[in-house]
């Protein structure tokens, strides 16, 4: 039997095009469908060329093949205005849902924080949070788990080239709901946020500063190595997730200096921010068809 | 010169930019004395915010005496003429800060963006606008990019509901050329009723010569500062400035002698540090970098023993720009590896 869930992406813009990249090489993950709205764009030619069908008529015409296909989990890179809808479309026929827009429908997902819990608890619609939140939370989570953060801050700082309209036009989404996250699933009592868009040319790599308060006094070597082990595990499915600094110690003030390169699949490498995204989305399908095959979940029935 | 018989608007930073320098903790009485005689002093506009504005309380860029609110619902009851206003960066306040800021009286918003990033401040300006606010369009950094692109940004803001543009000089780098240039060009291709302003740092010393050539191309409003206290060797030190547009006969109905005792009598004794152009204002000025950048680096020198001008020049060449305070620790923990130093 193959132990590959099938999925549909949608959105076949600059990340429904990258995710698909990434999901042409996963073990348990195989791309299907890629769904737009506009036979002639570019996105849905990419994908025809790569391969795998496309719908140009939105989710509504993908519908009929979703049982016919045996599709199991999708994919929504487009807006948070159309993703509630999307949504309860696909959950009605038993998709799972892995939300990469700012709508956070389902609960928040960031992988080596939480993703084992929600592939548990067969959530059928999960939030990837912000790129920001994505490059930042674990590291908030790393020293949480240690002791107790009173306050959690991040910032991070992304070339313009990187930041697409639709953030730069709600840029206040970003930050509530990186703040919101960095409090609910990075465990920061208290949480902030701030982006940065910098236009130097050459475009720089994904920067991100994390900064936590610890209630008591931080203890060094247990914080040290559990940020160390957590960047470990980003770095199964965003190699290029890296400790530049730190964790720098100043008094009840933990900092820690990331920089996150991107694969360069669709993307480009400096575009750390986007590709921590696709990167994630598609490791959180990972784990629930690894659950799934290993039965620890049973997906929903279909006659 | 010929400026006489022009009318400007000033607008004081003291509370504001001054926050940087006084790693913004500033007390409430101090800030309610200072915005006072300033009042009293004619000053028309003075705006009271956490340096890095309306929601710039953060580990990043300092922890203040007191909220944003706290500061403005002080001073803003106590004023008989001056209108306040308040900064705001998105990505780092919201609209719900400007919310709060209206509720306590704050007349004018000023939403700040990186000179080639107008487009994140749609949601502000277009608020701002809809209460009924002097809004005004902020655009940072203006020496990094050509007169012709910040007139392309300038006339999105200007599309989202802006009513006044500043070219924002935050480095202290542009001559009087770089500013004639750009207000030049704001003035001449921006709809009449849209007003043109000048914000500059006192790096190079150019304080008091940028803002006249921008009274002379076109610019109705003017920043300041009472003493110079702000960011860097500081903003233009408006009580001189007074005294300057007094003898070329440009209204600005300050009193001369008045504000002139508010910088000697209060501002310059809570001053930390003397704000002037020493060795570090002057790389600010020189090397092309964000004006608040300064006492990070200084502190940054004192603890992993890089030279602070090392450090600023560094982040000049790598094209930082503001609010990106976290990469001076970052880079001197990095200069401080490659030296073996630690």
């Amino acid at each position: 039997m193959n132990k590959k869930l099938k999925a549909v992406i949608i959105g076949p813009g600059n990340i429904g095009t990258d995710l698909l990249m990434k999901m042409q090489r996963s073990e348990w993950i195989e791309p299907v469908w890629m769904v737009g709205i506009d036979p002639e764009s570019e996105g849905l030619k990419r994908a025809t060329e790569m391969g795998i069908k496309t719908c140009s008529t939105g989710v509504d015409g993908v519908l009929e093949h979703i049982i016919k296909d045996d599709i199991r989990v999708a994919f929504d890179a487009t807006s948070a205005y159309v993703h509630a809808e999307n949504s309860r479309k696909l959950n009605e026929l038993g998709v799972i849902m892995v939300d990469l827009t700012p709508a956070a429908v389902g609960p928040f997902c960031v992988p080596p924080v939480n993703l084992a819990d929600h592939a548990k608890n067969l959530e059928m619609n999960v939030n990837m949070v912000t790129c920001g939140g994505q490059a930042t939370i674990p590291m908030i989570a790393a020293v949480s788990r240690v002791q107790p953060v009173a306050y959690g801050e991040i910032v991070a700082t992304v070339s313009s080239r990187s930041v697409g309209p639709g953030t730069r036009q709600n840029i206040d989404e970003f930050t509530r709901t990186t703040a919101g996250a960095v409090e609910k699933v990075g465990g920061a009592k208290e949480g902030k946020a701030i982006i940065i868009i910098n236009p130097a040319e050459p475009p720089l790599m994904m920067r991100d500063t994390i900064h936590c308060l610890t209630e008591s006094e931080p203890d060094q070597e247990a914080i040290t190595e559990s940020v160390q082990a957590m960047v470990k595990e980003v770095q199964k499915y965003v190699p290029g997730y890296t400790l530049v600094n730190g964790p720098v110690f100043d008094g009840n003030k933990v900092t820690c200096y990331m920089q996150v390169e991107g694969l360069g699949d669709f993307l480009p490498k400096y575009a750390g921010n986007l590709d921590i995204m696709t990167a994630a989305a598609l490791r959180t399908a990972e784990m629930f068809a690894e659950e799934a095959a290993d039965g620890t979940i049973t997906l929903p029935a279909r006659g | 010169m010929n400026l006489q018989g022009k009318k400007v608007t000033l607008h004081d930073m003291s509370l504001r930019d001054g926050m940087h320098a006084k790693q913004h903790q500033i007390s409430l009485d101090e800030a309610v004395s200072i915005a006072t005689a300033m009042d009293e002093a004619g000053m028309p506009m003075i705006e009271v915010t956490h340096g890095d504005g309306l929601g710039g309380r953060s580990l990043n860029y300092g922890f203040p005496a007191h909220s944003d609110k706290e500061y403005l619902s002080a001073v803003v009851p106590k004023m008989k003429n001056a209108k306040i206003s308040a900064l705001l960066l998105p990505g780092i306040g919201t609209v719900d800060h400007l919310k709060m800021a209206r509720d306590c009286g704050v007349s004018s918003i000023r939403v700040a963006t990186h000179c080639t990033e107008a487009d994140v401040s749609e949601q502000h300006i277009g608020m701002a606008a809809e209460m009924k606010m002097d809004t005004v369009g902020f655009l940072m950094m203006a020496h990094m990019v050509s007169p012709e692109k910040i007139l392309e940004q300038a006339k999105l803001m200007v599309g989202y509901g802006a009513n006044c543009i500043y070219a924002t000089d935050s480095a202290g780098y542009m001559l009087p050329d770089d500013v004639t240039a750009r207000i030049g060009l704001l003035r001449a291709e921006l709809p009449p009723g849209v007003e043109i302003g000048f914000h500059g740092h006192h790096n190079l010393g150019m304080g008091i010569a940028n803002s006249l050539a921008a009274i002379e191309a076109g610019a109705s409003r003017i920043d300041g500062s009472v003493a110079g206290l702000g960011a860097g060797a500081g903003n233009t030190p408006l009580e001189v400035f007074c005294a300057v547009l007094d003898r070329m006969g440009v209204e600005t109905g300050v009193d001369l002698y008045k504000i002139m005792d508010v910088a000697e009598d209060l501002v310059v004794p809570m001053m930390d540090q003397p704000i002037r152009v020493d060795r570090n204002a002057l790389t600010l000025g020189y090397a092309g970098v964000y004006s608040s950048f300064l006492l990070f680096a200084e502190r940054a020198e004192k603890k992993y023993g890089i030279s602070a001008r090392d450090i600023l020049v560094e982040l000049g060449r790598r094209g930082t720009v503001g609010g990106q305070e976290d990469m001076i620790e970052d880079l001197a923990l990095t200069m401080a590896k490659e030296k073996g130093l630690i």
